[in-house]
């Protein structure tokens, strides 16, 4: 059963008038506010004077005082000079002072760096120490470091991201028809580059802790031979492996999983639980715990980021 | 401290001097990505591999390529087939 109410009891409620106020039939501030009507601006042609195009064209320097300008200008160039010398002189003082590379009195040489080199392999299971360093010690540093690359690329895609390919084609961003497209020297190059550029940074990734270098390294690596790649055969080309739908898939997925690996691993180091990811021999592939696949976690994000942001300043999408 | 050491570390102080001096933009990013260049050999001296290849890859290939894409976007760098568009028009 419905509940009724007299008609005028409603016309006093608050919802009564709250729906008027919503239709627009009332206007609550009428009668109740004092009110004037909008000033008229008094010449409406003053604050449009016509300038003529050379005014405009001239630069702002040759319109005021010539004499005035060169003595500020020389001042600007003497003040300048003696502040350029006075910052080097500061920082060559600075470094003078600093201890000399590869003393064993420096303050870096204290335990935390000792503790590393000693019994780095041993906790890690890793030959590179700098990578077993960053990716077990500061697990978390890097992870806020790949979050950070995560959160530029999302900002660049706000800013400067046209989702609409018609749109795109309507503002002329895509720039790549005006260049010479059947350049064979740049093809051929880079037919034999790209290969070749893919496999090393592969191999900088998967080796990250047995040799030099690492996730970064090895992402920067392989987004720069798919700019390469881009730049010589065409956004189509590269679209064909590399498109919108696989990146926001890949992006997401390397970030989520590198969580997850620091998630267990900072759990079961905490409570001293056994790992799944095994430490195996020094010097093989399949070794080091979870530094592997957070180096391919790393390595895919980086690449990704780099690669979306040139097509990103290219085209304004991917 | 080697000869070539010395070398490239003058090398790399009139690179970072050049840059700032040079009235095309165009030069001065080239001249830039000399000074990657010159920092990725300097880090190899100082063994650190890594840095020198993400130095190399980073600052002397994305960096660069990334501003020539903007010089090119603000027609600083203007090929011929863009003139003759414009003429066309």
């Amino acid at each position: 059963m419905s509940r009724k109410r007299p008609v005028e009891e409603y016309e006093k409620s608050f919802a009564f008038r709250f729906k008027r106020w919503m239709s627009g039939e009332k206007d609550p501030f009428i009668g109740e506010v004092e009110m004037h009507p909008q000033a008229e601006p008094e010449d409406p042609e003053a604050a449009f004077r016509f300038v003529e195009e050379k005014e405009y064209r001239e630069p702002a320097r040759m319109r005021i005082d010539a004499k005035a300008s060169t003595i500020y200008s020389r001042g600007y160039i003497v003040m300048s000079i003696i502040v350029c010398l006075a910052l080097v002189a500061i920082l060559s003082l600075a470094v003078s002072h600093l201890p000399s590379i590869g003393d064993a009195a420096n303050p870096t040489n204290n335990e935390v760096g000792k503790r590393y080199i000693e019994q780095g392999l041993q906790e890690t299971g890793s030959i590179n120490i700098v990578t077993g360093m960053i990716l077990t010690y500061r697990a978390f540093d890097t992870f806020g470091e790949t979050t950070v690359l995560f959160i530029a690329t999302c900002c660049v895609m706000m800013l400067i991201m046209v989702e609409n390919e018609e749109k795109r084609k309507k503002l002329k961003l895509d720039d790549f028809g005006l260049e010479p497209l059947d350049d064979p020297i740049l093809k051929i190059v880079a037919r034999f580059l790209c290969p070749i550029i893919f496999m090393f940074g592969i191999y900088v990734v998967l080796n990250g802790h047995l040799s030099p270098g690492g996730g970064f390294s090895g992402g920067s690596i392989i987004g720069a031979g798919m700019i390469l790649h881009a730049a010589a055969f065409g956004f189509p080309t590269t679209q064909k492996f590399f498109n919108e739908h696989i990146y926001v898939i890949i992006k997401v997925s390397a970030l989520m999983c590198y969580g997850l690996i620091a998630i267990y691993f900072f759990y079961t180091g905490a409570n001293g639980l056994p790992s799944i990811f095994p430490k195996g021999i020094p010097g093989a592939i399949l070794s080091g715990g979870i530094i592997l696949p957070i180096d391919i976690c790393v390595g895919t994000e980086v690449a990704c980021t780099i690669y979306a942001f040139y097509a990103l300043f290219r085209r304004g999408g991917l | 401290m080697t000869i070539i050491t010395w070398i490239l570390l003058i090398f790399l102080v009139v690179c970072a001097v050049a840059v700032s001096f040079q009235k095309d933009l165009l030069h001065s990013v080239l001249i830039f990505m000399i000074y990657s260049v010159v920092m990725a050999v300097i880090w190899l001296i100082l063994e650190s591999p890594d840095l020198a290849i993400t130095e190399a890859a980073v600052g002397a290939g994305i960096t660069t390529v990334l501003f020539f894409v903007t010089l090119k976007k603000i027609q600083r760098i203007s090929s011929d087939r863009e003139e003759d568009e414009e003429i066309d028009e």
